[in-house]
Parts: C-alpha cells; sequence; structure tokens
C-alpha cells in the first residue's frame, strides 16, 4: 500500500470479529472517530480493546468485517500497511528493542532509512529532531532505550510513531505505569496533540478517560455495549456500564485489631541482574492482621524486593524476619514451611506449572508434608479431596480438575494460586501485583479474600502499581523509589496527590528531590 | 473443542509427519537410485520374517528401552541429555572392570553387582554434566556432546591400554578388546540359539519402575515440576538445581545399565562399538515414545525393527546401514514439530474453522452458542 | 628448532585449523542474533564437507575440472542454505524446541552425508583439494608471510568475512532487523519487520556458512572426505558463539585461540613428549567443556528472545 499524506477525516469499522482460541476477543464490532476527535475506549481486562487496536494495525487479521478509513474500504495486512495509512500505536508494552539506541529503534519501522547495504541514521536523527522540535518533545537519539526511565520511553514510542507519519494515534493504556503528575502532563500533551489529529485512548481509569476524551465506547466482552459522548457521563455510571453490573470493590474498615510485628524486614540491601544494588537499606514491618502496601512505579526494586522475600535472590546486607525467626538468605523451602505465603507477579509462569493439572498445582508447595505423602509416595485420594474442596471454597471454575492449569483464563489461575496459598495457613502473605489484568469481578474476589485473611490475623504486604487498589486495602502505604522506601504513609495521610509526588521521588515538605544516582 | 475434530485434526497432523519423514528418506533412497518402496518394505518386514530376526528386534530394543527411560527422565525434568552414548560406555567400562576383577563371587551376587557397578559408571559420567549445568550454567547438550567425544578417547584407550586382554598382546595382533567376562557374570539368554536374553524382562520391569517414580512419587513430582516450569518450582520450595542433577544421574544410570547389559548378555567382552549409536536412537526412541514408559516400550521395537532392517538392506539391496541415521533424523524434526502443532490450541482452532466452514457450519453461529453457554455457566 | 620456529610451526598448524570453526560460528552467529539456537551445524557441515569432497571427486577428471572446488563450495553453500532453511520451517514455523531439532538436524546431515558417501564413493580417496594462493609481496615477508599470507582462497574468505559480517550486523537495514528479531521479535512486528522472514533468512545465512565451512574441512583441511569428518566442529562453533559475547571479532579471537591451543597439543606431539595419543585427540572437546564454564556469565547478555518462537497472534 503506497503512503498516503490524506488527512484522516473518518475512521470506521464495521461488524469486526475476531475469535481465539476458546473466546470470542471481538463480537461484530462498529466504531466511527471522526477528524481531531479524541474517542476513550474504555473495558475491563480481556474485553477486548487490545485485540480490537491490533487489528487496527494490521497485527491481528480479523475473522470478519471491514475497516474504511474517509469512507473508503482498507484492507491492513501487516503494521506497514496500517503506517502507511497513516495510523500508529503505542502499546501498553513499550515495543522498543532495549539493547539499540533510539535512533537505531526508529530507523527500524523508517523503511526510507533501510539503503542498500547501509543504514542511514543521520536522516533518521534529522527526522527524530524535526518531530520532537513540532511537539515539544526532548529526546537523546544515542541514549540506548534501557537506560531510559518509563516516562522518557513512552516519549520516545510517541516520536516513534510520529516519526512513521501517524495522523491517527491509538494509545493502549498509556497511563498504566506513569505517576500521578506523569498521567496529567500526558493528558496536557495530548490535548495539544489533538489539534493536530485524532486519537483513540485505550484506558480502564475512568477518571482520565472523562478529563481526556470527547467520545467514549465501552466493550464488555468482545461487545460495544455503549457509545456516546463523554460529557454527562459519571465514572460511576461508566464502571456499571464496564462491568455489567455494580461492582463496588470491599474497602479496608482500619478497624484497628493489630497484633505485633509479623514480618520484619530491616536495612535491606539485595542487588539486581545488572549487578547494581536495586535496594539500597530498605526496612519496614508488618503487623499481624495489618495490610501494609507498597507504593511506587515498577521498576523501582519491587521484584527484587519480592524475589528477596521469597528466598530467591540474595541478600546483600541486612535482616529478614518473619514471627521473630530469622528468614535472611534462607532457602525457599524454609522460608514457606516459616509460614509465609506467595502470590507472585507473573502468574502464569511463576505462580503455576502450566502443564500440570489444577490438582497437581494444588499441592504443589506440600507433596512431601505427610497430608499428601506417605513414604516415598504421592495420596493420590487426598490429592483429589484437597483440590475438591479448594475447588467449592475458591470458585475455581474448570471442565475437570485434571485439566491443563495453564489453559485457565488469569482469573482462575489466580484462584488456584489463592486457594493453594491460603489452605497451606501462612502467617504472613505477600501479593505482587494481584489483580494485574484481572478483570472486576475476579478483582472484587481477591480483595475479599485479602481483607478476610487481614480479618483473622495474618500480615499482608501488598505491592502494587495501582493506587486505588492500595488505598482501599491497605491500613499504611509505603512507597518505594529508586530501591529506598521514601515514607510510609497511614490510610490518612495517603492521597493521590501525596502519594504521587512520592512515587515520583519528591519528599513532601522539602523541596529537595530525593533522587540518587 | 468437540472430540471428533480433535480427533480428525491430531490423525492428519500425524500422517502428515509420518509422510514428511518417510519422504526425507525416499529423498536421500532416490538420489542413491534404489527402489523406495522396496527399501522401505525390507527395512519394516523383513526383520519380522523369522524367528531369528524378531529375536534380534528385541536384542536390539533393550538397551533402547533402557537408554530411553533414562533421556525421558532427563527430558521431563528439563535437562536435554544428549550424552547417552559416552555413558553407555562408561557403562560398559565399570562393569567389565567389575566383572573381571571378582571372577569368583557367585553369579547372583556378581551379576547384580556388575548391573550397579554399570549403573554407576554411566551415572558418574552423567554428572558430570549435570553439575555443570546446575552450578554453572552450562548448556547440557554441548557439554553431553562433548563428553561423548571425550568418552570415546578414554574408552578407546583403556581397550588399548590397561584393559587390553593379555592374549592379544601375546599373538600380537592387539584387536582392541577386553577379556572375555567370568561366565558368573553372564546374563543368560532365554532361546539357545538366539542372542535374546533376561535383559528384556529387566528392562520392561525397569519401565514399570519409571512410571511409579515419575507419576506417583514425591520426587518425580518435584522433578517433572521443575522440568515443566523451573521458575513456578523455585517459588514452590523446589530445589530446581539438585533436580537437573538427580535426574542426569538417573539418566546416566540407565543408560550405564544398558551398557552393562550389553556387555554381560550379549558380547560378553568389552569391544569397539559396543554401544553402536544407541544413545542417539534413544533420544528418538524416548521422544517417539512421548517420554513415557508406556510409549517406550512399542517405540524400541519400531526402533528395533529400523535397526535390524537398515542392518538387511545393506545385505539385501546395498544400501549402506547410515540410512538409518537418515531417517532417525527425519523422524526427530517430523515428530517435534507434529507436537507443537498437536499441542497448539491456536493452530487446532485455525483447522477446525476450515473443517467446519468446510462442511458448511455458519461459524460464527458456533462461536456465539458456546459464548452463551459460557454465560450461563457463570451464572 | 628455535623457539621462534617452533611459534611459526604452531601457528601455521593452528590458523588453517581456525577457518572452518570460524566460518561456521560466523554463521551460527547470525542464527543466534536472529533468536535461533541451530545445534544442527554439525550435520550442516557433514553435508558441506561431503558435497564440497563429491564435487571434486566426480568432476575431476572432466571438462569441469578447473572449477571443480569453486563448485564444491557452491553445492555445499546452497545445500547448507537450505538444510537451514528446513531448521527455519521446523523450528520458525512450527515453533518445535530448537535443541533437540539441532540433534535432529545433526542426525539427518550426518546420516545422509554418511550414506551417499559409502554407496557412491566407497572408502578413502583422496581428492586434490584447495590450492594455496601466496599473495604477492606479502607472502615474502620473512617468517609471517608464508604463515598468514600463503592460504587457499576459502581461508582469506574467511577471515574477511569478520570485518564484513560486523558491518553487516551493525551498519545495514538488514543486520538491524537480525538484532531486533533475536531481542524483542514483538517490538520489531509491530514496526512492520517480518520477523518469521528475518528468521528464515538469517537460517538460510548461516546454513551457508556451515556449508562452506564443511567444504573447507574436506576441501581445505583434509583433502578427502569421512563420516566423521566434524567430529563435533559443529558443537565447538556453536560454543565458540558464546565465548565470543555474539561478535565477530571475539569470534575470530575465539577461534584463534582455540586452534592454536590444538595445535600447541600437536606441537608438543611432535616435540616428542609421549603421552597417550587418545588424550591428543580428547584435548579440544575438553578445551570447550572448560571455557563453556567459564564463560556463562556471557550467556546473560546474549540476544534476549533466543529460543523462543515467536507467534504473532500469541498474546502476551
Amino acid at each position: 500500500m503506497a503512503p498516503t499524506h490524506e488527512k484522516i477525516r473518518e475512521l470506521r469499522v464495521e461488524g469486526i470479529t475476531k475469535r481465539f482460541p476458546g473466546i470470542v476477543a471481538c463480537n461484530s464490532i462498529d466504531l466511527t472517530i471522526g477528524e481531531n476527535e479524541i474517542l476513550a475506549l474504555v473495558g475491563e481486562n480481556g474485553a477486548g480493546k487490545t485485540t480490537l487496536m491490533n487489528i487496527l494495525m494490521g497485527l491481528y487479521q480479523p475473522d470478519e468485517g471491514k475497516i474504511f478509513i474517509n469512507g473508503r474500504p482498507v484492507q491492513f495486512k501487516g503494521p506497514a500497511d496500517a503506517f502507511a495509512a497513516g495510523i500508529g500505536m503505542v502499546h501498553q508494552h513499550f515495543m522498543l528493542v532495549p539493547n539499540m539506541t533510539v535512533a537505531e529503534n526508529i530507523a527500524l519501522g523508517l523503511k526510507e532509512s533501510h539503503r542498500y547495504f547501509r543504514l542511514d541514521l543521520p536522516g533518521v536523527k534529522k527526522r527524530i529532531a524535526e518531530i520532537s522540535e513540532r511537539y515539544k518533545l526532548p529526546v537523546q537519539p544515542d541514549a540506548y532505550v534501557w537506560q531510559l526511565s518509563v516516562g522518557e520511553q513512552q516519549r520516545v514510542e510517541l516520536i516513534k510513531t510520529l516519526c512513521f507519519g501517524a495522523r491517527f494515534l491509538i494509545l493502549d493504556e498509556p497511563t498504566s505505569a506513569l505517576t500521578p503528575q506523569e498521567t496529567d502532563e500526558l493528558i496536557a500533551l495530548l490535548k495539544r496533540m489533538a489539534s493536530d489529529m485524532s486519537i483513540i485512548f485505550i484506558s480502564h481509569k475512568l477518571a482520565e478517560v472523562t478529563a481526556l476524551s470527547d467520545k467514549v465506547a465501552i466493550l464488555r466482552q468482545g461487545s460495544i455495549v455503549f457509545k456516546g459522548t463523554t460529557a454527562g457521563q459519571t465514572a460511576a455510571g461508566l464502571a456499571a456500564l464496564m462491568t455489567g453490573h455494580e461492582v463496588v470493590l470491599p474497602r479496608n474498615a482500619c478497624i484497628d485489631g493489630y497484633g505485633n510485628d509479623c514480618l520484619v524486614v530491616q536495612d535491606l540491601y539485595v542487588k539486581s541482574d545488572r549487578g547494581f544494588f536495586a535496594l539500597d537499606g530498605v526496612g519496614f514491618s508488618v503487623r499481624s492482621g495489618e495490610i501494609l502496601g507498597l507504593a511506587g512505579v515498577s521498576g523501582n526494586g519491587q521484584k527484587e524486593l519480592a524475589d528477596a522475600l521469597a528466598g530467591l535472590r540474595r541478600v546483600e546486607k541486612g535482616r529478614i524476619s518473619l514471627m521473630g525467626v530469622d528468614l535472611t538468605n534462607r532457602s525457599p523451602r524454609e522460608i514457606i514451611d516459616a509460614g509465609l505465603g506467595y502470590i507472585p507477579e507473573d502468574r502464569i509462569n511463576e505462580g503455576i506449572v502450566p502443564s500440570f493439572s489444577i490438582k497437581e498445582n494444588l499441592i504443589l508447595k506440600d507433596v512431601a508434608s505427610p497430608k499428601f505423602s506417605r513414604g516415598a509416595f504421592i495420596k493420590s485420594r487426598e490429592e483429589a479431596q484437597n483440590a475438591a474442596l479448594l475447588q467449592q471454597q475458591f470458585d475455581i471454575r474448570c471442565s475437570s480438575l485434571n485439566s491443563m492449569t495453564g489453559a485457565l483464563s488469569g482469573g482462575n489461575i489466580q484462584k488456584v494460586i489463592l486457594a493453594r496459598e491460603l489452605a497451606r495457613e501462612p502467617k504472613a502473605l505477600i501479593a505482587v501485583y494481584p489483580t494485574r489484568g484481572l478483570d472486576m469481578g475476579a478483582e472484587e474476589f481477591i480483595h475479599t479474600r485479602l481483607l478476610e485473611l487481614r480479618a483473622k490475623g495474618v500480615a499482608i504486604f501488598l505491592i502494587s502499581e495501582e493506587l486505588d487498589e492500595l488505598m482501599n486495602l491497605c491500613d499504611r502505604i509505603a512507597v518505594i523509589f529508586k530501591g529506598k522506601i521514601l515514607d510510609i504513609l497511614t490510610r490518612r495521610e495517603a492521597t493521590r496527590p501525596t502519594l504521587g509526588l512520592l512515587m515520583a521521588g519528591i519528599r513532601q515538605g522539602a523541596e529537595k528531590a530525593a533522587v540518587e544516582g | 473443542m468437540k472430540t471428533s475434530t480433535r480427533v480428525a485434526y491430531v490423525s492428519l497432523v500425524s500422517c502428515v509427519a509420518a509422510l514428511a519423514a518417510v519422504g526425507i528418506g525416499a529423498i536421500v533412497l532416490v538420489i542413491l537410485g534404489a527402489d523406495v518402496v522396496q527399501t522401505y518394505k525390507v527395512i519394516l518386514t523383513e526383520p519380522l520374517k523369522d524367528l531369528f530376526g524378531i529375536t534380534e528386534v528385541l536384542v536390539r530394543a533393550v538397551p533402547l528401552i533402557l537408554v530411553a527411560l533414562g533421556i525421558a527422565i532427563s527430558f521431563r525434568a528439563g535437562i536435554l541429555n544428549i550424552g547417552a552414548e559416552g555413558q553407555i560406555q562408561m557403562g560398559i567400562v565399570s562393569a567389565t572392570a567389575v566383572a573381571l576383577a571378582l571372577p569368583n563371587v557367585p553369579k547372583a551376587i556378581l551379576v547384580p553387582l556388575v548391573l550397579l557397578s554399570g549403573a554407576a559408571g554411566g551415572a558418574l559420567w552423567a554428572s558430570i554434566a549435570g553439575y555443570l549445568r546446575a552450578k554453572l550454567g552450562v548448556n547440557e547438550i554441548l557439554s553431553t556432546v562433548m563428553l561423548n567425544y571425550i568418552a570415546v578417547q578414554i574408552y578407546g584407550y583403556l581397550l588399548r591400554g590397561p584393559m587390553i586382554d593379555p592374549a592379544e598382546l601375546q599373538t600380537g595382533s592387539g584387536t582392541p578388546q577386553s577379556m572375555r567376562l567370568p561366565r558368573s557374570a553372564w546374563i543368560d539368554r532365554i532361546i539357545p540359539g538366539t542372542r535374546l536374553h533376561w535383559g528384556i524382562v529387566l528392562a520392561v520391569v525397569l519401565a514399570i519402575l519409571v512410571y511409579i517414580f515419575l507419576w506417583r512419587t514425591t520426587s518425580g513430582f518435584k522433578l517433572r515440576a521443575a522440568g515443566a516450569s523451573a521458575k513456578a518450582a523455585r517459588y514452590a520450595g523446589i530445589n530446581v538445581e539438585s533436580s537437573l542433577l538427580f535426574a542426569m544421574v538417573l539418566a546416566g544410570a540407565f543408560a550405564g545399565l544398558a551398557g552393562a547389559v550389553e556387555v554381560t548378555a550379549v558380547h560378553r567382552r568389552a569391544i569397539e562399538g559396543i554401544s553402536s549409536g544407541y544413545g542417539f536412537s534413544g533420544i528418538v526412541v524416548a521422544l517417539f515414545g512421548g517420554l513415557h514408559p508406556g510409549g517406550i516400550i512399542p517405540a524400541a521395537a519400531f526402533f528395533g525393527v529400523l535397526l535390524v532392517g537398515t542392518d538387511m538392506t545393506q545385505r539385501i539391496l546395498s544400501i549402506p546401514a547410515n540410512m538409518v541415521s537418515v531417517l532417525q533424523g527425519a523422524v526427530i524434526l517430523s515428530i517435534i514439530s507434529a507436537k507443537m502443532l498437536i499441542n497448539d490450541p491456536y493452530a487446532m482452532e485455525k483447522f477446525e474453522r476450515r473443517f467446519l466452514h468446510f462442511k458448511g457450519q455458519p461459524v460464527g453461529q458456533r462461536a456465539e452458542d458456546e459464548e452463551s453457554r459460557k454465560n450461563e455457566a457463570k451464572r | 628448532m628455535t623457539p621462534l620456529n617452533i611459534v611459526l610451526n604452531i601457528l601455521s598448524i593452528g590458523i588453517p585449523f581456525s577457518v572452518s570453526l570460524l566460518l561456521a560460528s560466523l554463521g551460527e552467529m547470525f542464527n543466534q542474533r536472529a533468536g535461533i539456537f541451530n545445534l544442527g551445524c554439525e550435520g550442516i557441515m557433514s553435508m558441506g564437507a561431503f558435497l564440497g569432497f563429491i564435487c571434486a571427486y566426480y568432476f575431476q577428471n572432466t571438462a569441469l575440472a578447473p572449477y571443480v572446488n569453486l563448485l564444491g563450495i557452491l553445492a555445499a553453500g546452497v545445500a547448507g542454505a537450505l538444510l537451514g532453511l528446513l531448521f527455519a520451517l521446523v523450528t520458525v514455523t512450527f515453533h518445535a524446541p530448537q535443541g533437540i531439532a539441532g540433534i535432529g538436524l545433526q542426525m539427518l546431515g550426518i546420516g545422509t552425508a554418511g550414506t551417499l558417501f559409502r554407496h557412491f564413493v566407497g572408502g578413502v580417496t583422496g581428492i586434490p583439494g584447495l590450492p594455496s594462493y601466496p599473495i604477492p609481496l606479502l607472502s615474502k615477508i620473512p617468517f609471517i608471510g608464508p604463515v598468514f599470507f600463503n592460504m587457499n582462497m576459502l581461508a582469506y574468505l574467511a577471515f574477511l568475512l569478520v570485518p564484513l559480517s560486523h558491518y553487516i550486523l551493525f551498519k545495514t537495514p538488514w543486520g538491524l532487523k537480525v538484532r531486533a528479531v533475536g531481542t524483542s521479535p514483538r517490538s520489531a512486528d509491530t514496526m512492520a519487520i517480518n520477523v518469521q522472514r528475518t528468521r528464515y533468512q538469517a537460517l538460510a545465512v548461516g546454513g551457508l556458512f556451515a556449508g562452506i565451512a564443511g567444504a573447507y574441512l574436506s576441501l581445505g583441511q583434509a583433502k578427502m572426505f569421512a563420516d566423521d569428518i566434524v567430529a563435533g566442529r559443529g558443537f565447538i562453533a556453536v560454543a565458540l558463539v558464546y565465548f565470543g559475547g555474539w561478535s565477530p571479532y571475539r569470534i575470530l579471537g575465539g577461534s584463534l585461540l582455540f586452534s592454536i591451543a590444538q595445535s600447541l597439543q600437536l606441537s608438543i606431539q611432535v616435540l616428542g613428549i609421549n603421552f597417550p595419543y587418545e588424550f591428543a585427540v580428547m584435548f579440544p572437546y575438553v578445551l570447550v567443556i572448560v571455557v563453556l564454564a567459564f564463560t556463562r556469565s556471557a550467556a546473560v547478555k546474549g540476544p534476549a528472545a533466543l529460543g523462543q518462537p515467536y507467534d504473532r497472534e500469541k498474546r502476551i
């Protein structure tokens, strides 16, 4: 498809349907976006938003349906066709090659820089400079992508899309990894850009939707359930449309029933994979019957902290203890046996063995315990009974307990993990991004279970990047920035702006940025 | 997904894969100018024409079963043991040394002792690669391949040097081989006049034990968990490194045992070339048998036929016996490709859509049915 | 012998040894940079060695005689590229696990070469092989000249390919694509890079190099063919890619170091220090294991998507 420079006055999709094994991701979707409009595409995780956008980018082929630009039907066989038509997308997971420079990354998609035996990098840099000038997006073309912060990488993504000639911009959950302040800046930028182009903005954060968009479309289970102007819509009304029913996420009433310090971390130093200190003297304690949250933009040491607590990363200095028992640099087995439950970040690869049956995954940590084994042998009957019981208690939906766990939906996988961890009656529980990518029903389920657990007197350490989740559930919230805990706030002190400033590394009261290194 | 669709899909993929493997072999045969159909016929039927052929097939199947059992264990544990060839040779060396050192021990003690020492030799050799992988992260495929080359040299050195039959030195012929093993170390033949020996019973019993080990014991569970998802196993408190080492030791033990059985039951002295590619054929058998003891036994019989059959084509049609390696390579490539396709729900979905479309059933209708059924289940 | 003579002697044996390793490693480097781990290198080299040999053997007394070596190299390269594409079909299109697929390709290659050799030739037969082309003037430099500037054309080609591969990898659009699909295939895909096609191309190039590496063994080094002529060099080449950190110059360093160490051990034998020759033969393999044990940290720096198949429609 030859590139055109015609302005996109209207983009319309008609009857788009896309199926994946077991689900219909998009079901006969019709949408129209006009000139200089900002459309917010809203829906729960798994509603089909990203699939629809990948179809617009030519990454997926729709099973049925058509795309029209300015009334003419178009067919995108791949991203190149979408670029040529003037459509560009900033993906939720940034599509940058980390060990290449910014200029190289952009050159990759910029076909006119591909000379026969040479790559025209100077030309690419010139193009970057133009775009960065026009939209006031500063960027260093020679920096390696892995050296950039999340905010900077997003800027590179935007410039990249604009360099490819985008006159129609799709942004997939662009604020999910940003601090509240960065989010505000991005919204301002997008408003400026809308005078030049049309934008589709995917989000499930309803406050942003009402702040930014002209029109809103809501997807639920692959179908459009609402289309209309944003003006006049309330966040609560949109939420109800999004989920199909009223979901009221449970809140922590914060009734003081705390016990003694249960999980205590003192002056912890841990190295990252690249060899520098990812944790730089971290300390906190979680009392029994308390939920301590850890807020922060991801990549500030959360992963390393979680690994160290699980016994999977060496502690260079400092101490971790559970109910007074020293667990520093103990093996995962010893830590598990000491009564520490764990909900890992990557539920499919770290939480379960995907090819194992649900039955087997439910005894993954306890297969050698007397409950499930006699001598060297597994007690099959107990294994089955355990699975049946937990399936009922945790509402795990599956065709058979012998089926492969990896084939379950994200919410059901998380239920399997939760069931296994809670059945072990832990003294403390670490939950790392426990609701990431789940729909609100599953989120509600998990939040309810965590609060029940708190009421039973378990100490819970919740790592999350969703401020709403933290503010709903936690008794106290610690904020991590560049491997240090900047502050620990009580529920009352923890407002969105204060947390936002801390997440950006700015300590309250003091003007001095707590930026080191 | 309907069962009938799944069956149709799986059988189609399997047939295409089988055709591809046979086809690759056929290309080579055409280049040789051989009659393709005739050659395959000889390979597949000639060995089964008489008792001698059948017993020879079973004699080949014994080491194949043993080696493949070990490889299945190691693959299931997530470590790709390509080193069975070397481990077999180390097993032969240890078994021979023990048998020759203790000629006066009664048979009831010596035979188990010799077999165990063979297993120990293989296990020890395999543990090098297991240790390097577990502690230093050395790619086990490369290290086991290198250990194979090293083992060949050590084996050759021992047979030409310290372990050579003194008679060879006296007569001056210098054939690299050990002394004949004492009768008390022999595994007996089942049918006189053939080479079929009691090792086959041992192999079948061990296959059952491996099944029990992998699917009924806690250590088998941990080993499979570590192999299926090392990350998840680590989070669950399973020591993945020791699981890798343990699996490698077991795999080496099985290969070493195969060597010990070969030397005590078939050749009765260590000579060059006993392992004769069983280490590599064992990989094919293990994969063909689905890394499951229940599949390995028939797979070993089938490849026993191939090994004997290609020997026969060399004699009858003068087609080089190296042909078996061509077929084995083609079989590996086809099996692993077919396996991925069969386990790929996306590919199956595509197939199903075409299959159903072909039957004229509206596709959208079906998907919606499924959707509404799902919603119902939720309510 | 003077110490200088000994050193030159070691170099004059070692440098030719390094050529096949260098060629195969450079090819494997392109495979791995694109994210594919090709252990079938050994099998491709075996086919390359056979085809190189058979062309020279069959046509040596025909009108084609002046071109037999060229023909052999060409046949080896084409067959290598085709086997690379077969490997691509299995691992890139069907997503089969690469380690075991490599072993399959190895068996197929060695088996086919062995079968065809037994059938068409039978036993050990020599061929004239590649002549040396002394470079005018340079080859006349005392001591160094005969060692570095009196080699056959494949050896010159191999050393030329080092800077060329570096240039291709880092300065051309294709190199950029190869690096992108080996590190972050999904990103490359969203930027309209055809991941599968790029990987197919890289595997074809890798196969081409491996095939020529094999031809060097039969035509340039042994001047004959045997079933086990490759003797693990394909696997050693894979190890050298790790050792060389996926960079052409460091791979050159690695293969020179490796071959010189090997010739050092041969020289020791020549000097009459007595130890069983089996130990001399096993030396390079032991060296590989030792090298791998000490370069594992390099594996962290390898292409991030090495060994991972890519399917656009599989969601993250």
